[in-house]
């Protein structure tokens, strides 16, 4: 896979670079280290607490990242904000719907995506989510997108297929691709 | 060519109507207190396996628990909507994944298993894989001829049929580009009665036509006074001294997800163990049954399936239709144990199977979404398993006990991969498609035959770069005389507990090379027939 080292390089900077290779090469440390996030955060487990299954700070990374996935998908103006805010809760129903191991990894996923000195090494976004800029959270897709670690290559792969389900599950998109949802069962 | 079934004005749901007759069936995530059954068989999971087993032994007259870990969902429920269905019939939400993430496995889990949610293809397990089981694994008995019987048996007790309407355009398309390039191709035939060729088959039949277990077995045997118990997940079969005694579960909550505190017992003198190849070798292994040679969820299977999508010119409308009614094995005519062969097939294209699976996002994706109704998809599924180098994944246990299945992809995989994104592309284009796109990433797209041969030849396949799917889970409970190499015996008793069985899609040494709901169905009444034999000999004959 040649182009991908290039593709690493034009969209990260050096530091993250060899950040990225440091975490390919202790990249189970990466993982205990969310691990520990997780659990010193002792965020709450129990099954009454599972209203929301995204902590806000993992509401504001989903948020940044939907109009970027979603691009060119999502309504121009008229409804957009609508729009978002729907695939941000279509999103948390879905991690709500899955088995706890799935939850857990997606919690150290969202920790580690949220922690400001492992958002900035290995996410390569120096600032808050909800303030980075369109062009930051691109890189930053593409970058895992690319990645030649696995590990990362796979946390991208579940925040493309938690959004784009989320949004193309949902009604609105349905015009767009020509799909008029499911069939009457009246007697036709 | 015949059209689909007239709509009647209002259609029953069976499976209410049985549960107001009054129909033992318990659902766990209900349960204020704990609860012990008694029974002379207890099957765990219901799907093609267990629905088959249950039919059998209930008609043999023998009293039946059946342990379902999903919920029960029947045609009123099913509302062709995939966000509903998918996070309320799969497992883990159709969005379970092999170890490293490479691979997305669909699996059933509700009543009925994978047959409730399956595409209804039915094809009897082809000569080919018999003949290796035999020569490979001494199994004797399970010949095409041993074998006619019983599918005959079980293709007519669920409708088992040709399909006469036409084909829709996604497989449409697929014989088209065959035929022009002389590849062979033929029709699938489908369990379905009355279909309206609606096309939601992977959502839940709403209108009862699929003859899943859901529709035939699972009510046969709830008529005869069989219980069912649902949202219950199986945890650990007790044993000693060479027997199984009980089976532990425990309630799930009412979402599904999570297990509760409430326990159930099921105790019976025989145990069936048909959980599917994920979750029955992760049952054996939770249980710690005995397994000297340490081959419980060895030689786990996928049919690993790679994805073509086109641009048609005109309209497909792949998620109107009968999913899949066209097939060729064109590309699985070569001894198995040469390098992967492939079976090519289509897949109903709805919103959300085709968002997730095709890779990128932004724009170029958007571009593509945007043109659902032209698109066209062909899958190929790779028949693992048979070649010393195809040994498939390996299913463990996750800290909390649940299954994972370790599969790795590796070059003689890509092989047959990139052979096959060819394939598919050749025949896309042959239909007329207008461009072909491999799905994988970096995202690269081809306008002609030319372009995309030589583009294809040098993708960098990778995992979690191309997708690779599989709604096939087979083996890691292989059944065989030799008990280094096998979990059960032929008969599907286990090799170190007597009363315990395997019935399932994990009995199978190797992948089927053909979508297995009929294997399963097959082989296991076979399987279970003997069993009802020897557990009331009094009613032979």
């Amino acid at each position: 896979m040649p182009q991908l080292p290039d593709s690493e390089a034009r969209n990260l900077p050096n530091v993250t670079r060899r950040t990225l290779l440091k975490a390919g090469i202790v990249g189970g440390a990466v993982l205990v280290f969310a691990k520990w996030m997780v659990t010193s955060n002792s965020r709450r487990e129990s099954p009454e607490g599972r209203g929301s299954a995204l902590d806000p700070s993992a509401q504001a990374i989903v948020a940044a990242i939907v109009p970027v996935l979603l691009e060119g998908a999502l309504p121009g103006t008229n409804g957009s904000v609508e729009a978002r805010a729907e695939v941000v809760a279509g999103v948390d129903r879905a991690v709500t719907g899955l088995p706890p191991a799935s939850r857990k990894e997606l919690e150290q996923l969202f920790a580690l995506l949220s922690f400001p000195p492992t958002r900035c090494l290995i996410a390569g976004v120096w600032s808050p989510w909800p303030s980075a800029s369109r062009e930051t959270v691109a890189a930053f897709l593409d970058s895992w997108r690319g990645s030649r670690f696995t590990l990362l290559r796979s946390g991208y792969g579940a925040l493309h297929q938690l959004v784009l389900a989320a949004w193309y599950g949902n009604t609105r998109a349905w015009p767009a691709i020509g799909y008029a949802g499911p069939p009457s069962l009246e007697a036709g | 060519m015949a059209t689909a079934a007239p709509r009647p004005a209002a259609f029953p749901d069976p499976f209410r109507l049985g549960l107001a007759s009054g129909w033992k069936v318990i659902d766990a995530s209900t349960l204020t207190q704990d609860l012990t059954l008694d029974a002379d068989v207890a099957i765990v999971g219901t799907g093609a396996g267990g629905g088959t087993a249950a039919e059998i032994l209930s008609d043999a007259g023998l009293s039946v628990v059946l342990v379902e870990e999903g919920p029960l969902a029947t045609s009123s429920d099913f509302h062709m909507l995939e966000a509903e269905a998918y996070s309320q019939l799969y497992q883990e939400s159709s969005a379970r994944k092999s170890k490293d993430r490479s691979i997305n496995i669909l699996q059933g889990r509700c009543v009925g298993g994978g047959t409730t949610v399956n595409w209804t293809s039915s094809f009897r397990t082809p000569a080919p894989t018999l003949e290796h089981w035999a020569r490979e694994f001494g199994l004797e008995g399970f010949g095409v001829a041993d074998l006619a019987p019983w599918f005959a048996r079980m293709e007519q007790r669920l409708g088992v049929a040709p399909w006469l309407v036409a084909p829709n355009e996604n497989n449409s398309a697929l014989r088209r580009g065959a035929l022009a390039l002389g590849i062979s191709s033929g029709e699938i035939r489908r369990n379905v009665k009355g279909c309206w060729n609606l096309g939601y088959c992977g959502m839940g039949c709403p209108t009862n036509a699929k003859q899943s277990m859901l529709v035939t077995t699972i009510p046969a045997a709830l008529s005869r006074g069989a219980t069912l118990i649902t949202r219950a997940r199986a945890s650990t079969v007790e044993h000693g001294a060479g027997r199984a005694s009980a089976l532990q579960c425990v309630g799930m909550d009412p979402g599904g997800t999570d297990p509760t505190t409430r326990k159930i017992v099921v105790r019976a003198p025989t145990f069936i163990v048909s959980a599917g190849a994920i979750g029955s070798p992760a049952l054996l292994l939770r249980s710690e049954v005995p397994d000297p040679h340490g081959i419980v969820g060895k030689r786990t299977f996928l049919h690993p399936t790679v994805v073509s999508a086109a641009l048609m010119p005109d309209r497909i409308d792949g998620f109107s239709g009968a999913p899949q009614s066209i097939y060729s094995d064109h590309f699985l005519d070569a001894p198995p144990t040469g390098r992967l062969g492939y079976k090519l097939e289509a897949p109903p294209l709805h919103p959300i199977l085709v968002a997730t699976t095709l890779p990128g996002h932004g724009i170029d994706h958007a571009n593509w979404m945007n043109q659902l109704s032209h698109m066209h998809v062909l899958i190929a599924l790779m028949r693992d398993g048979f070649a010393a180098r195809s040994s498939g994944g390996s299913v463990g246990l996750n800290a909390d006990g649940s299954p994972v299945l370790d599969y790795r992809l590796d070059e003689f995989f890509w092989d047959g991969a990139r052979r096959a994104l060819a394939s598919m592309a050749e025949i896309q284009f042959a239909a007329g498609a207008k461009s072909v796109m491999p799905s994988h990433a970096p995202v690269a797209s081809y306008s002609s035959w030319a372009a995309a041969k030589a583009g294809i030849a040098g993708l960098a396949l990778e995992p979690l770069q191309t997708s690779v799917v599989s709604a096939h889970v087979m083996g890691g409970c292989p059944f065989g005389p030799d008990p280094k190499r096998a979990v059960t015996d032929p008969t599907g008793r286990h090799h170190h507990l007597e009363n315990l069985y395997v019935l399932d899609g994990s009995l199978f040494p190797t992948s089927i090379g053909a979508n297995p709901q009929l294997s399963i169905y097959g082989i296991t009444a076979k399987l279970a027939t003997g069993l009802a034999a020897r557990l009331r000999p009094s009613r032979l004959g």
